[in-house]
């Protein structure tokens, strides 16, 4: 990490009135040309993050850095950074073209200049020939494309996107997602995409920042995240997780429904209580007497890739199995899972914290996971 | 509501003694009457614009503060006042004795003609049709989704621009009724004509009033009205929403 980062949050926070914050001391780095993800459920502050970075609101305290320049107090119309809006918010009295010359008209360009930049720009977007249309001509998929030309066109070092495929449904929302994630590595500006749907975090991003009550509770790649949430909070908003109370015995041996299992886990206190997630992916059905674990199969749905099993343990500890096998209701079926598949979380601990633990056993080398 | 107009069509085809004649609309097209008329636009116009002028910025203001219904209200309320009361109270106000000219002698200028002048007339008209101008730009203003000034920021307008650009073209719909409603009334007064403006400024509506009260020419009177009739709903088709795109 030579390169200076493009963003820069130094413990900022957001509080309207008396009201407790709604961002409360967060600090992050966001790096050139990276596809970053806000993660997180309704009212946990995504769109305040988006504001503070684009300008529309300026933080109660705290330091906002863009490339090692603070702009707590840079007005919005004089920062490089573009926003496609939640509900796009095109206006509805200019067509499609003068919806994306808008920019550069403000900036006084020359009309060829103008036309040669816009059409380019809907071009990217594949919108060629709908230049005359009305706003309110456009159809939702074709609104967010409009709204995504309004604002590359200005060649913007970041762009902000606030929950853009949020309106559009199934079909068109994962054919937007390629064609965005494809669109960022085109254009090579760093994109901070928002939304609350997990999977399309997962999906497309270099990094996600998840982010709960005003804070941020993990941030890492997709696939840190999803294997290594750092409390039951993300262990849960990413994906589906079987999350039961357990007990570290010692370095890669944990102990939880009253049996121990070997772990790929360190650097806890002996005996230190613990929770520890499993994947419902991860658990792999076979017969009673070799698997790890017993449990009554309780329900059976199946989700097209697979079966959904719900069963429960002689303790009463529900497990969710995701599995191409499928089980009778009522019977008894045996769960086997590999050491790796088990990740414990230590109550209470900061991501720095986690990050240190995790980098501390990285060194160790030998015993590795994955 | 047809009724009432077909009879002033009707009457305004006859003369002072009842007879059907073309007179009064040859009457009408003389340099008097036509200046009459190009007087009353010309105030009509200029009790809109001032209205506009003012009504804009206290409309915008309004919708940024708190208890903006509240104030709205207030702003409102005179208008619930009878013209008359309102216009004597001005009659007041300006007079040789009136505050205002107390108010001019205290900064040292001295009594001046405040009450029969175009100033005093056209104050009297803005103050009273302004609420008018008022309601429809703050609805237009307050439904205006805040969403399109912050992409128009975040698109590099700066706050002059913004308004330009984006609020005042989103907001037209409400001006254009503002106007509407303030410039048709301002065409036919006559009441204030006469008190305010001390039979120094005459228009259309006050010859009418002339003519039905006075000199009791009924044919003459309906033609002056039938006319004014006609220009204003000239001007509702040209001001008249042609139902564009929706705003919010
Ligand atoms: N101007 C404001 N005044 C007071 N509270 C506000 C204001 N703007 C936002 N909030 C509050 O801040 C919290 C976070 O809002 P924010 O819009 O950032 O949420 P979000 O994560 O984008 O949610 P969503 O997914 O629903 O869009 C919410 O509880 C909201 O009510
Ligand atoms: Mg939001």
């Amino acid at each position: 990490m030579t390169e200076q980062p493009i963003i820069r949050f130094e413990n900022v926070t957001k509080q309207y009135d008396d009201d407790p914050p709604i961002l409360d001391n967060v600090s992050f780095e966001m790096e050139k040309g990276k596809f970053y993800t806000l993660l997180g459920p309704s009212g946990c502050g995504k769109t305040t993050i988006l504001r503070l970075i684009s300008g529309l609101i300026e933080a109660t305290s705290g330091k906002i850095y863009f490339k090692d320049k603070l702009i707590n107090h840079v007005p919005a119309n004089k920062r490089q950074v573009n926003t496609v809006f939640q509900d796009y918010a095109l206006f509805p009295h200019l067509n499609v073209y003068e919806n994306v010359a808008f920019g550069l008209r403000i900036r006084k360009m020359k009309n060829d200049e103008i036309d040669k930049k816009v059409r380019e720009a809907l071009r990217f977007v594949n919108l060629v020939g709908f230049e005359n249309r009305e706003i309110k001509e456009m159809s939702g998929g074709q609104r967010q494309r409009v709204a995504i030309a309004r604002a590359i066109v200005n060649e913007p070092e970041v762009l902000l996107l606030d929950e853009p495929l949020s309106a559009l449904d199934l079909k068109l929302r994962t054919e937007m997602q390629y064609e965005l994630r494809e669109l960022q590595q085109r254009l090579g500006i760093t994109f901070v995409f928002v939304t609350h749907d997990q999977e399309e975090a997962l999906a497309m991003s270099d990094e996600i920042f998840v982010i709960n009550e005003g804070k941020i509770q993990q941030k890492g790649t997709p696939r840190d995240i999803y294997d290594e949430p750092i409390n039951r909070f993300v262990a849960n908003f990413i994906g589906e997780s079987n999350i039961i109370k357990g007990k570290m015995i010692r370095d890669f041996l944990v102990e939880f429904d009253g049996k121990q299992f070997e772990c790929v886990d360190q650097g806890f206190s002996p005996n230190e209580p613990v929770e520890v997630v499993i994947r419902p992916e991860d658990l792999e059905i076979t017969t009673p007497d070799r698997g790890k674990l017993n449990v009554k199969v309780d329900t059976v749905l199946f989700r097209g890739v697979h079966y959904e099993l719900c069963s429960y343990d002689e303790n009463g500890n529900e497990w969710i199995i995701h599995s191409t096998k499928k089980a009778e209701i009522g019977a008894e079926i045996g769960l086997y899972f590999e050491p790796e598949a088990i990740h414990v979380m230590r109550f209470g601990e900061t991501e720095e914290e986690f990050d240190a633990r995790l980098e501390s056993y990285d060194s160790y080398g030998d015993k590795d996971a994955d | 509501m047809i009724m009432p107009i077909l009879l002033i069509v009707y009457y305004s085809f006859l003369d002072i003694h009842g007879n059907f004649t073309l007179a009064n609309y040859q009457k009408f097209f003389t340099p008097v009457y036509l200046k009459m008329t190009l007087s009353s636009f010309w105030y009509a116009l200029l009790i809109t614009a001032v209205s506009l002028l003012v009504a804009y910025p206290t409309a915008f203001l309004l919708t940024r503060t708190k208890y903006k219904q509240l104030w709205l209200l207030l702003i409102i309320l005179p208008s619930w006042i009878n013209l008359l009361l309102k216009a004597y109270s001005f009659i007041g106000i300006f007079g040789t004795y009136g505050f205002a000219n107390a108010l001019l002698e205290v900064f040292g200028i001295g009594k001046k003609q405040i009450l029969f002048t175009d100033f005093s007339f056209i104050f009297v008209s803005v103050y009273i049709f302004i609420p008018f101008m008022i309601l429809p730009i703050f609805n237009a203003l307050d439904k205006l989704n805040p969403s399109f000034i912050d992409a128009s920021r975040d698109l590099g307008a700066s706050g002059w621009t913004t308004f330009r650009r984006v609020i005042f073209p989103l907001t037209f719909d409400g001006v254009k009724s503002g106007c509407q409603v303030v410039f048709i009334p301002a065409l036919s007064l006559f009441m204030l004509t006469r008190l305010i403006a001390g039979n120094r400024v005459i228009t259309l509506g006050t010859a009418v009033e002339q003519h039905f009260l006075v000199t009791q020419d009924w044919g003459m009177g309906s033609t002056i009205a039938v006319f004014l009739i006609i220009s204003m709903v000239i001007i509702m088709l040209l001001t008249g929403n042609k139902k564009r795109g929706g705003v919010g």
